[in-house]
């Protein structure tokens, strides 16, 4: 792997066996993490955008799993480095060495994600107590004070003896953020952390995230549905459709110069602020059932650029630019040349403009 | 919270006075002077008519009857089982053994209870899981004058290590039989209920975010996992007294229990109708005391009631 | 990259590929999915087979078997089981303390398959019999019970406010009152017998029933399609029908198969603390509880009733798990 990478996953293929047949959820997906940097996966619900991230801490439920390929991390314990593949290490390892400690978790529903029978300051000491980052009680607490400071939560003493629902949802999201924190992970893995929340405090959340990788350096994976939460705050975008990554890039990459017809439709679809909007764009249609997964590119279906080949195999990833590349056969030599919406285009020019000025 | 307890109280009290009423109503309706004693002299009778106001009219009998109860615990006097004793002291002398069976009965129940729902849930789908369900089934299916039966047969008279009749010169022993045939029951209905709470709290959100801490398995399900499915299992208390309450009317038929349970019994067969009522209000009186515990129980234990919202 | 033909790479009309995406996303129907997971459950299962066995054997047992329900034959008093064919396999051979019971008093011809009775009477009618009319009586009461239960919840769910109020502080009050002492009240003034059995029954059972029917008419209530239909000018009769009970069929269908081991259970209790049904009527319990009085001597007359009974609730029971299993729509697995 790498030396500025901390996560690579490759090839990675995950589906359930159940009554009705197999469930293929993920579907041959690679991609990497650098150190310190932000990486967005963006997907409808079904994409298998969240079942990435119980697979990274091997946390899938065994019920008649099939994993294949693998996922190294970079293992930084007590001054030594080694890769290790999350994918295929015990449910042993991966409790005493990975989750919580090296890799950590922020769920989308802060109302259900905390313990409604523990105090605030002991569900964040949990983890440090277990994982034995601290020596005594004493300086469990004291760092308790200091995460709740970093997340910006008042009265930290105070509120460490409160319970879950003494406190409204963004308060809560960010004792979720504080108790990931808690060990001081390499890799934080927010899964849809803003979905469940007002407006106001979805920019709060965001903001903090943004605070705490540039004081702490941790990498990031932000998985989301809303191409719009992340434009501030990833450094790279991964776009997953069907359990497939179709398009992956920098940031500025997919967004000013998206090359997927998919990636192009989730851009249409964020409602323009001043609403001068001719028309809203949606992508009809429901994600396809993966039981029996389509033959060939599975967006096809609700495309309006589908060609014949979409229906027959599976487009591999063509490259764009060192760091862009997008799986759709329309970047072929051989495909037509087709352009992205004009309304898009225009936006896009908009949003150009708006960043030089 | 207090405001809760008061309310809960009120509404217990109004419970115990209509039960009052009907059992008085009832008592009218049931045939057979109350005092048929050839023995007793007409001035006694004539006392006991005054004191129970059985010539009265309708209401001033009903004042008397309320007057005796609530000042003296006085529910007349027996007809049958011990003629011309008062009832109370028939009854309240015997409602001590039964307490303690019926309580030895729950805590053995419950703990047992306890050990195999969480037995089936952790490891569930598995054989241990399958084990453990049916055994709480059969616990549930079989009825409790079986087990007593059983047990009896098999631990009493075939392999007698137990005393199959209660004896009080030895009352810790003697009441092992009863206090397991009693427990089956509940045993089997905590078994069940809290497996299905268990496994709701093992499935809800906040138990992932627990694993995703790289808390250990053993953690995840007992601090986390089973500190809230019991706040559930409480809530069953209350109907399981009440299996408690039926069971034992068997189970003290069965080992010669002198309770209460083998006196409603013997009472039902003699026609003895003030013994009756009497025991009739007491169960209903434990019943009514284990629900108003349960919600006190309740409130004091799940944080969210406890302590008021309001940051 | 293996050479691709050139028109594979022709674009398409939209309207030939739409269709095929639409087929292929089927929803799984509920009822369908509810009957598949309930045929995984072997337990279930099984004990399905069993109640229709023990259900069929009350039905033409007593037609086989060889003897009249209720004749008393004084001299075949007590005698242990003895059936034809198995009796040679070393049980069920009509013998006790290893002397063979019938051949001593000379009926060598006579077979009692369950036994017979303190009176003479033939065990494997009576419990049949007794099947019969034990199950017949908790489905009764069941049955009732349902009626009165989501009457009572569905009026004090829909109508809320002061009639709502006013149900449920009765309820309250009524289920202050533990079920042993309102059926034992019941049928002590209405003597025991058939009918106030069934009454005192139904009397305590409809309480659940009615509250869980009323907290679903509460939560619908308020759901916008009911307020849509109300304003497309349904009546509330034909709201609360067509919208709710399709929600709660299958909560109110493993409630009455849990009520019926229930039941069972409370008509054998009675019988066994004497309040049970009168001759000649004899259920499993009036059985068990005549039968109990000779344990130690003659076992079999509470045995066979005994394990009819217990089989019976368990089998009932299991179903009832194992719909509540199927019914359970939250999904396992990811």
């Amino acid at each position: 792997m790498e030396e500025n990478r901390i996560l690579e996953v490759k090839n990675l293929q995950l589906s359930f066996q159940l009554d009705v047949g197999t469930n293929h959820v993920i579907r041959d997906i690679s991609f990497h993490l650098n150190k310190g940097e932000t990486l967005a996966i963006v997907g409808e619900s079904g994409s298998g955008k969240s079942v990435t991230t119980k697979a990274i801490l091997g946390l899938i439920d065994d019920n008649g799993a099939v994993e294949e390929g693998s996922i190294l991390f970079r293992l930084n314990k007590n001054g030594k480095e080694e890769i290790v593949d999350l994918l295929h290490s015990s449910k042993s390892f991966m409790q005493k060495n990975i989750r919580g400690s090296k890799i950590a978790i922020i769920f989308q529903d802060p109302m259900t994600s905390l313990d409604p029978t523990m105090t605030i300051g002991n569900q964040i000491m949990e983890s440090m107590l277990e994982h034995k980052l601290v020596k005594s009680k004493k300086e469990a607490i004291n760092r308790t004070r200091d995460l709740l400071n970093l997340v910006g939560i008042d009265h930290p003493d105070k509120r460490m003896k409160q319970y879950p629902h003494q406190l409204s949802g963004g308060m809560r999201q960010r004792i979720v953020i504080a108790i990931a924190l808690a060990c001081e992970p390499d890799l934080l893995i927010a899964d849809e952390p803003t979905t469940a929340l007002d407006v106001t405090i979805q920019s709060q959340i965001l903001e903090l995230i943004k605070d705490i990788q540039k004081k702490t350096g941790v990498a990031i994976i932000f998985i989301t549905h809303d191409l719009g939460v992340v434009a501030n705050v990833a450094d790279r975008v991964a776009v997953m459709y069907a359990g497939k990554i179709v398009e992956e890039g920098l940031a500025s990459e997919v967004y000013y110069d998206p090359r997927h017809p998919y990636t192009w439709g989730l851009l249409s679809s964020i409602p323009s602020l001043d609403g001068k909007e001719e028309e809203i764009l949606s992508i009809p249609g429901s994600p396809p059932n993966l039981i029996h997964p389509p033959k060939g590119d599975a967006f096809a279906y609700r495309s309006n650029y589908a060609l014949a080949i979409d229906f027959e195999e599976i487009p591999p990833m063509f490259k764009v630019s060192e760091t862009h590349f997008v799986a759709s056969w329309l970047l072929h030599p051989d495909a037509p040349k087709v352009e992205m919406p004009d309304v898009l285009k225009k936006r896009l020019k908009q949003y150009a403009h708006a960043k030089e000025v | 919270m207090f405001k809760y307890i008061t309310r809960r109280m009120f509404w217990s009290i109004v419970t115990l006075f209509t039960i009052l009423i009907l059992l008085f109503l009832l008592l009218q309706f049931l045939p057979g002077t109350p005092f048929n004693d050839e023995k007793l002299s007409e001035t006694s009778k004539a006392l006991l008519n005054a004191k129970y106001g059985l010539d009265q009219p309708f209401f001033s009998r009903f004042g008397i009857y309320m007057k005796n109860i609530l000042t003296e615990f006085d529910f007349g006097i027996s007809l049958s089982i011990q003629r011309n004793w008062m009832v109370k002291n028939i009854v309240l002398p015997r409602l001590g053994i039964s307490i303690r069976i019926g309580l030895q009965a729950l805590a053995l129940g419950t703990s047992m209870g306890i050990v195999l729902g969480v037995l089936s849930a952790s490891k569930k789908n598995t054989w241990v899981d399958t084990l453990a369900t049916l055994i709480a089934i059969i616990g549930v299916s079989i009825p409790s004058y079986v087990f007593a039966l059983l047990l009896s047969y098999v631990f009493g008279f075939r392999i007698p290590i137990f005393s199959i009749i209660f004896n009080f010169n030895d009352p810790i022993k003697s009441s092992i039989l009863p206090t397991i045939a009693l427990s089956m029951f509940v045993m089997a209905q905590v078994t069940r209920f809290l497996r299905t709470e268990l496994i709701e709290v093992l499935g809800s959100d906040y138990i992932r975010l627990v694993e995703a801490k790289g808390v250990s398995k053993f953690k995840v399900i007992y601090r986390h996992g089973l500190r809230n499915a019991l706040i559930s299992v409480i809530t069953i208390l209350g109907p399981l007294t009440v299996t408690l309450l039926t069971g034992s009317l068997v189970v003290e038929k069965v080992y010669a229990v002198p309770g209460i349970g083998s006196l409603l019994v013997n009472g039902i067969l003699t026609n003895d109708y003030n013994v009756i009522v009497m025991i009739a209000f007491v169960y209903s009186a434990l019943y009514i005391t284990m629900n108003l515990f349960v919600d006190i129980l309740y409130g004091i234990i799940d944080p969210r009631i406890r302590v008021a919202k309001g940051a | 990259m293996t050479e691709l033909k050139k028109d594979l790479f022709k674009r398409l009309e939209p309207k030939e590929y739409v269709t095929q995406e639409l087929i292929s996303n089927e929803d799984p129907k509920f009822f369908r999915d509810a009957y598949r997971r309930f045929k995984k459950n072997k337990g279930a299962h099984i004990a399905l087979f069993m109640i229709i066995g023990i259900l069929s054997l009350a039905a033409f047992g007593p037609l086989i078997g060889g003897h009249v329900y209720n004749e008393v034959t004084t001299q075949h008093i007590n005698l242990p089981p003895r059936v034809p064919f198995i009796e040679n396999l070393g049980i069920l051979n009509g013998m006790r303390d290893n002397v063979n019971i019938y051949l001593q008093k000379g009926f060598n011809d006579v077979y009692y398959w369950f036994g017979a009775d303190g009176l003479g009477r033939d065990l494997w009618v009576r419990v049949w019999m007794g099947t019969r009319i034990s199950f017949l009586v908790a489905f009764v009461a069941v049955l009732i019970d349902v009626i009165i239960g989501i009457s009572y919840g569905l009026v004090s769910g829909y109508f809320g406010g002061k009639v709502d109020m006013i149900m449920q502080r009765f309820v309250e009050i009524i289920s202050g009152i533990p079920n042993l002492v309102v059926v034992i009240l019941l049928v002590l003034i209405l003597k025991p017998g058939l009918q106030s059995i069934i009454f005192a029954l139904m009397i305590t059972g409809w309480i659940s029933m009615s509250r869980v029917v009323r907290s679903q008419v509460l939560k619908l209530k308020e759901l916008e399609f009911v307020l849509a239909a109300r304003t497309l000018g349904a009546t509330s009769f034909v709201i609360i029908l067509k919208e709710i009970l399709p929600n709660i069929v299958g909560q109110i269908i493993v409630m009455t198969m849990f009520s019926i081991p229930s039941a069972i259970f409370y008509e054998s209790f009675l019988a066994f603390v004497g309040l049970g049904l009168q001759p000649p009527l004899a259920s499993l319990g009036v059985l068990i509880s005549t039968g109990y009085q000779s344990l130690l001597i003659y076992p079999h007359m509470v045995i066979f009733p005994v394990t009819v009974l217990s089989l019976l609730m368990l089998s009932f029971n299991l179903v009832a798990d194992g719909l509540r299993d199927a019914f359970d729509p939250k999904m396992k697995g990811f």
